[in-house]
């Protein structure tokens, strides 16, 4: 009994802490400081047209590169915790054959959508992150439809380590090419509002996308019933 | 008429919201979750947060749904082994 | 846009309302989502300026007025790291909810009383 009052009474206190916000709240009229320099300066200096993508690959790429070393570290837990257990391979019920022919006609397309996502990334909205994960859901499909097919293990860990090494590799070389770690101007910008435009920004959200679906088919690896 | 639209959409999230942590049945449960995040996208497309939409919609309503359902299977399948 | 910050507090209550009160680990972990969803909804929420589009520089604005005509961009930019590593973190968790139940076959939390005293 104890407990339930403890609990109303935090719940109480979240409620009396949280009105002020509410009550008081204001929305905002113009940019705050930091956002008017990105707005401003932002299409001469990274020559990306959208600038959410400008902002995640090159303003703040360091906080982007410890996001990906975050999502890394949470998918070798997960393998950690799931390592193979025993073999015992159970025969399993196959998939239906809609479920089959519609995998043969849809996974081409959407991992095509999903590398076109992340290769417009700095024009369209979209990026790598959403790219990664199209590309996760459509190798989803392919493990619902083929449950007794494994993945290509070789091929998802070498794209999943190359990709965060030619991440890291091509920061670096921002450092001795250009102005600093991640810096894009190591290629041209080009003109501004075509594909290949923004320097590095479309290889590096390219890497982003393909080390984001490989960790994500990881984690789904992973937790799959087998 | 947007805002009759986001009164909606809020009130529709906040039933879904309330029903996944009441029902009983744990699919139901976790299928209305996914509609908290599904419609929250719809949410910040009125935002002007076209990225954050696809993201969560991607994210949120999909990837996370599929895990959630995974995690359960496996846990009726070590059910089941004993 | 007050009733979209509302919103977002509203999920958060009901997610630490879940958090505290339900006995099974999935619904916990199904709080904890749905607290992630209200603190992203409340950030963007706070970017918005109202009558403004996207922060994307295409044609349909004018490049010399961008600052009076977009939102601002910096609230999208976490919350988009913040949805990726969000799913990472409930996959780590559901997978200690796998591994809990293996090891004592109970979906209850109360059974795993061992830290308590």
């Amino acid at each position: 009994m104890g407990k339930r009052i403890l609990i109303w009474i935090i719940l109480a206190l979240f409620i009396y802490i949280s009105l002020p916000f509410i009550s008081d709240f204001i929305p905002s009229h113009e940019l705050s400081y930091v956002s008017q320099k990105y707005v401003t300066d932002g299409p001469k200096e990274v020559g990306a047209q959208n600038l959410v993508t400008a902002i995640i690959v090159t303003y703040r790429g360091l906080d982007t590169l410890g996001e990906v070393v975050v999502l890394f570290i949470a998918t070798a837990g997960i393998g950690f915790l799931l390592s193979r257990s025993r073999g015992k391979k159970k025969k399993r019920r196959e998939s239906s054959i809609i479920l089959q022919t519609g995998t043969k006609i849809l996974f081409p397309l959407i991992i095509m959508f999903g590398i076109y996502v992340f290769i417009n990334g700095h024009l369209t909205p979209g990026g790598g992150f959403q790219g990664g994960v199209v590309i996760a859901s459509g190798i989803l499909i392919l493990l619902l439809a083929l449950p007794d097919n494994p993945l290509h293990e070789f091929l998802l860990s070498f794209t999943e380590s190359i990709s965060g090494f030619a991440y890291v590799l091509i920061g670096a070389l921002g450092l001795v090419v250009a102005a600093g770690f991640l810096d894009n101007k190591i290629l041209p910008l080009g003109k501004f509002g075509q594909l290949f435009s923004a320097g590095a920004i479309p290889i590096i959200y390219s890497l982003i996308g393909l080390k984001v679906g490989a960790e994500l088919v990881n984690i789904l690896k992973h937790l799959k019933n087998d | 008429m947007e805002f009759v639209l986001i009164v909606i959409i809020s009130i529709i999230i906040i039933l879904a919201a309330i029903f996944a942590i009441l029902t009983k049945n744990l699919v139901s449960a976790i299928i209305s979750a996914g509609v908290v995040s599904l419609l929250a996208s719809i949410i910040y497309l009125m935002l002007s947060a076209p990225d954050v939409a696809m993201t969560e919609a991607a994210i949120g309503s999909g990837l996370t749904t599929v895990v959630f359902l995974y995690a359960l299977n496996k846990i009726r399948k070590s059910g089941e082994d004993g | 846009m007050k009733i979209i910050t509302g919103l977002g507090f509203i999920l958060i209550f009901i997610g630490i309302w879940a958090m505290l009160t339900r006995k099974n680990m999935i619904k916990i972990v199904i709080g904890f989502s749905l607290i992630d969803t209200g603190i992203h909804i409340i950030m963007v929420s706070i970017g918005y300026i109202k009558g403004r589009t996207a922060p994307i520089l295409n044609s349909a604005v004018d490049k010399a007025r961008a600052l009076t005509e977009v939102v601002d961009p910096v609230p999208s930019v976490l919350v988009l790291t913040a949805i990726v590593i969000g799913l990472a973190v409930t996959a780590l968790l559901l997978v200690y909810v796998v591994k809990l139940y293996k090891y004592k076959k109970s979906m209850n939390i109360d059974d795993y009383g061992e830290l308590k005293w």
